[in-house]
């Protein structure tokens, strides 16, 4: 067992809600509403050091009581020591929780991803939208056990969708840093840029 | 060389030079085109993989004419989709196959590229067919290096068939004004589930 653990349940009490150990690994269940708080605790005390976020991640179960788990797999570099801790959301709506990125960076993309294929918002982060799946993608989130394994729209649709989808327009032009230099591009060029997946392009003079 | 000049036949000849000669014009052309196909590998997966070793020494696709791989779509003849294909990337693989010039083949290697293959799922073109018009199907998971060069044969057989007589072969098709090539009900109808796709959703 992890002394983490025990050194947890010191600092918060109740709002560790289960301490269990599988496989050699220790997995500590906390109280949604908190997770930011103790995931900040666990990487600034000295004592504890996970200054490593492996993993965010997130666990439906088949049985539709449970709710769903939000895990955040964390290392520290400094001990060589692991710690899984969960979050549990229950599944009625709004399922949203914590965004960890202003704790660790490398967040933003493994939260993106819990978001894209479980549908969690998480509350703070600073660029929430699908990763893996087109922005305008309409069926749902694929991992959700009430999503169906084809999809919910049917094969043509998926098909008719995907090829209008305008395969440039992936990145808008602020994530490539060439949003002012859209204006110099020939009329046609802007035009189809200007279809893109999120279909807005933005004005360079926009937030100076 | 052991040749005698006053070999038999070259008195018919004899007086004209020997750098000329008669033949087919659909034969010359489809000679040369089926002997000098420019790939455009499109590798997604593991059936690139299989593909790199065709190309490499020991099974050697240079011994067809296809040493030469296109990585710009202008310049290729051959679209080969090594791998499966996302709906992500339908979009991607419409577009090159749009630039390439024709003539133009497409080669689809492997079971997921011809049907989907183990993916029959929320995320897969079942069948590239369904994007792109396809000449030649290699089945396999994934197809040995022996197989796509048997593909590739077959594709040179199919070329050296085809007649300039007939330009309807060459016409560029584009998509219809609802985005799609084939009807939508000829799609679901190649997407149906087939084998043992047919028991995948019990979750669902």
């Amino acid at each position: 067992m992890n002394p983490s653990a025990e050194a947890l349940k010191r600092q918060f009490g109740s709002a560790i809600r289960r301490v269990t150990e599988s496989c050699g690994d220790t997995i500590v269940s906390v109280e949604a509403g908190r997770i930011r708080e103790v995931l900040a605790w666990l990487k600034d005390d000295p004592d504890q050091a996970y200054n490593y976020l492996v993993d965010v991640t997130a666990v439906e179960y088949r049985d539709a009581e449970l709710p769903i788990e939000v895990v955040y797999e964390l290392f520290s570099i400094p001990r060589s020591t692991g710690l899984r801790v969960k979050a549990e959301l229950p599944k009625d709506p709004p399922l949203e929780i914590d965004s960890v990125v202003p704790l660790w960076a490398g967040a933003d993309w493994l939260e993106r991803e819990v978001y894209d294929m479980f549908g969690i918002t998480f509350r703070g982060h600073p660029d929430l939208r699908r990763i893996l799946m087109w922005e305008t993608y309409a069926e749902g989130y694929p991992l959700r056990k009430d999503f169906p394994l084809r999809g919910r729209f049917s094969r043509s649709e998926q098909v008719r969708q995907a090829l209008n989808a305008t395969p440039e327009a992936h990145y808008s032009l602020e994530e490539l840093g060439i949003a002012e230099s859209y204006y110099e591009l020939p009329a046609d060029m802007r035009e189809r840029l200007s279809r893109g997946e999120r279909g807005r392009v933005p004005d360079p003079t926009e937030g100076r | 060389m052991g040749v005698t000049p006053q070999a038999a036949g070259e008195s018919v000849v004899a007086g004209v030079s020997p750098n000329w000669l008669t033949t087919r014009v659909d034969f010359l052309v489809n000679w040369a085109r089926s002997n000098s196909m420019w790939p455009m590998p499109f590798g997604t997966a593991c059936c690139a993989i299989e593909f790199m070793a065709t190309a490499a020494s020991r099974y050697d696709i240079a011994r067809f004419g296809m040493e030469r791989m296109s990585f710009s779509p202008r310049q290729a003849d051959v679209l080969l989709c090594a791998g499966r294909l996302p709906f992500k990337l339908a979009p991607v693989i419409r577009r090159i196959y749009d630039q390439m010039p024709q003539p133009k083949w497409v080669i689809s290697m492997g079971a997921c590229a011809s049907s989907g293959g183990i993916f029959d799922n929320y995320a897969m073109v079942q069948g590239i067919d369904t994007v792109v018009p396809v000449d030649v199907y290699v089945p396999g998971c994934p197809p040995r290096p022996e197989g796509l060069l048997y593909g590739i044969l077959l594709l040179q057989k199919k070329i050296r068939g085809e007649t300039l007589a007939d330009p309807s072969i060459r016409i560029e098709r584009t998509l219809d004004h609802r985005g799609l090539r084939l009807t939508p009900e000829r799609i679901d109808e190649l997407s149906e589930p087939f084998g043992n796709s047919l028991h995948q959703t019990r979750s669902a």
